[in-house]
C-alpha cells in the first residue's frame, strides 16, 4: 500500500477541496478521492450561491457569522480566484401575515445570537429594491448577508489545495472503510487501497453509507433541489433575495444573469436517479411563477439553462460536523441540509482545526454526530 | 471515457502560444488561452472548465464552441477528443421567457 497519506478526504465538494486546502496549508499530506469525473459535481456546484446568515437555524449561527466576518471577504485574494463573493444583504420577503410571524420568529432567534437583522415595511424593502412587486408586505432584512459564485468558489479551493500540493483523484469511488487496530485507516476503492492517519468523509447523502458499517448512522434524507439561471440582464438589484414561502430565492450575478432556485414541496418524493441528476418537468415553471409574484419586471426575462442536485437533508436540519465517536481517526462533515454552500468555508476551517488539534473559532458541539436520539 | 484520474499528473509547463487571444466562446468570450490555462490549474473535464470559466454558459448555451473547448482540453491533456466526455446539454434547449416556462395553459 504506497497509497499512504496524513488525511484522506471522500467527497470533493467545497467541504472536502476546502478542508484539504486548509490542512496542506498545515503542512500535511493530504489526498482527496472523488467517485465523480469531475470536482465538485454534487451540491457545491449546484446550489444557489447564498452566503447568509438569517434564516438559518441558531445553532449554525456562530459559524457562518464567524466564516463571513473571517473569510468570505478575503476569499479572492487568498484563493486568487474571482469567487463574485458580494456582501449587500439578504431580503427574506413576506406577503402575508403568516408570512411576517414566520419571519419574525426567526428574526428573533438570530438576534438573540447577535446578528444584525431586522423587520422592516414593504416600503423599507422597495427603497431597498424598487423592482419588487406591492405584493411584498415586509421582510426580514440582513444587511451583512450576501452571495458568491459556488462554481469558483469550489474550484478556486481545489485549484488552491492542488497549488499547496494535494493530490486530487477522481473517477474514484471510495467502497469501504476498514479499521486497523481499532482505528479507522484503510479507504477502498475498486483500484486498490488508501491509507491514511485521519479519514474525512464529506460525501454529502453517500457519506451514510461509508460511515453506518463502522456503526455511525447519520439520520438524512436524499432531497432534490433545482434551480435555473436567466439571460444576462442589466444591473437591477444586488442583494440575495428569499421569501418566508420558500417558493424561490435567488440573486443576479455578476455577469447578469439571474440565478433562482425554488420549491415545488414534493421534493421530499422525487425519483432517484442518482447521479444523473435530472431537472424535472415541474420545478423551473413552478419557480417561474413565484419569480413573477414578486418581480413582475422580469417575465419576459429568458431563461438558458435549469438543473437540479441532491441536498442531504439531516434530520435536525443541520449539519454533523466533527469526529466519528467512537471511530478513531474518523471524522465526518454531512447533511448541511441544502444550506452548506455560504457555511462551508467556516465548517471546512473549523475541522481543518479540529484534525489538526487546534481550537475550533467556535463551539462544535451542536454538530455532533451522538446528537440523534430516539423519541423515548 | 477517461476515469480514474490523478490531478497531480505532471504535465508539460504552459507555455503561451500565439493564438492564445483567439475567442472560443463567442457567448461568454473565453479565449483558448483562458482555457488552456484552466487545464493547467488542474480543470481537467469540460463541466469543470465551463463551471471555472463560463465557456458554454451563455445564449448559445456551448451548442457554436463545445467541440472546440473538448479539442483544446484534450490536446493539453495530451489525450483524444473522444475520451473526454461533454458538458452536459440542459433544458430548456432555446431561451425561454420566465411567462411561457411558468404558463400551465399550454401556450403563450
Amino acid at each position: 500500500m504506497e497509497k499512504a497519506a496524513d488525511v484522506l478526504i471522500i467527497g470533493s465538494g467545497i467541504i472536502g477541496c476546502a478542508t484539504a486546502y486548509y490542512l496542506a496549508k498545515k503542512g500535511a499530506a493530504v489526498t482527496v478521492l472523488e467517485a465523480n469525473d469531475s470536482i465538485g459535481n454534487g451540491g457545491s456546484s449546484r446550489n444557489g450561491g447564498g452566503v447568509r446568515q438569517s434564516g438559518r437555524d441558531p445553532r449554525e449561527l456562530p459559524m457562518v457569522m464567524w466564516g463571513i466576518k473571517n473569510l468570505w471577504p478575503y476569499l479572492d485574494e487568498e484563493l486568487e480566484t474571482n469567487v463574485e463573493y458580494t456582501q449587500k444583504g439578504n431580503l427574506r420577503l413576506g406577503k402575508t401575515a403568516a408570512h411576517l410571524k414566520t419571519l419574525q420568529k426567526l428574526t428573533d432567534g438570530a438576534v438573540a445570537c447577535g446578528l444584525d437583522v431586522r423587520m422592516i415595511s414593504g416600503d423599507e424593502v422597495r427603497k431597498i429594491n424598487p423592482y419588487l412587486s406591492n405584493e411584498v408586505i415586509g421582510a426580514s432584512w440582513c444587511p451583512t448577508d450576501g452571495h458568491a459564485n459556488p462554481l469558483t468558489t469550489t474550484l478556486g479551493y481545489f485549484k488552491s489545495a492542488r497549488r499547496l500540493g494535494v493530490r486530487f483523484i477522481t473517477g474514484e469511488p471510495v467502497t469501504l472503510i476498514k479499521k486497523e487496530k481499532g482505528r479507522a485507516h484503510v479507504v477502498v476503492t475498486p483500484d486498490g487501497t488508501f491509507e491514511a492517519e485521519q479519514i474525512l468523509v464529506a460525501a454529502g447523502y453517500e457519506t451514510r453509507a461509508l460511515t453506518e458499517p463502522l456503526g455511525i448512522d447519520i439520520p438524512m434524507r436524499k432531497k432534490k433541489s433545482e434551480c435555473l439561471v436567466t439571460e444576462a440582464e442589466p444591473p437591477m438589484f444586488e442583494q440575495m433575495l428569499g421569501t418566508a414561502e420558500a417558493d424561490f430565492y435567488g440573486h443576479q450575478t455578476k455577469h447578469g444573469s439571474f440565478v433562482f432556485g425554488g420549491s415545488t414541496g414534493l421534493e421530499m418524493f422525487g425519483i432517484d436517479d442518482g447521479p444523473a441528476q435530472r431537472s424535472t418537468s415541474l420545478s423551473a415553471p413552478c419557480t417561474c411563477r413565484g419569480i413573477m409574484k414578486y418581480f413582475p419586471a422580469l417575465s419576459d426575462a429568458k431563461i438558458v439553462r435549469t438543473w437540479a442536485g441532491w441536498t442531504d437533508a439531516s434530520a435536525d436540519g443541520i449539519p454533523v460536523i466533527g469526529p466519528a465517536d467512537g471511530v478513531p481517526g474518523l471524522y465526518i462533515a454531512c447533511g448541511f441540509t441544502g444550506h452548506g454552500f455560504g457555511i462551508g468555508p467556516a465548517a471546512a476551517y473549523s475541522i481543518a482545526e479540529l484534525m489538526t488539534g487546534g481550537t475550533p473559532p467556535v463551539d462544535m458541539e451542536p454538530f455532533r454526530c451522538t446528537r440523534f436520539k430516539a423519541k423515548i | 471515457m477517461i476515469k480514474a484520474n490523478d490531478r497531480s499528473n505532471k504535465m508539460a509547463p504552459f507555455v503561451p502560444a500565439e493564438d492564445d487571444d483567439l475567442i472560443i466562446c463567442r457567448c461568454e468570450e473565453v479565449t483558448k488561452g483562458e482555457i488552456r490555462k484552466a487545464v493547467h490549474e488542474g480543470m481537467y473535464t469540460l463541466p469543470e472548465v465551463r463551471r471555472y470559466l463560463r465557456c458554454g454558459m451563455g445564449l448559445c448555451q456551448g451548442q457554436t464552441c463545445g467541440k472546440l473547448v473538448k479539442g483544446i482540453i484534450a490536446r493539453e491533456l495530451g489525450v483524444k477528443p473522444s475520451q473526454l466526455e461533454a458538458a452536459t446539454g440542459r433544458a430548456p434547449m432555446r431561451p425561454t421567457e420566465l411567462k411561457i416556462m411558468g404558463s400551465e395553459k399550454g401556450g403563450a
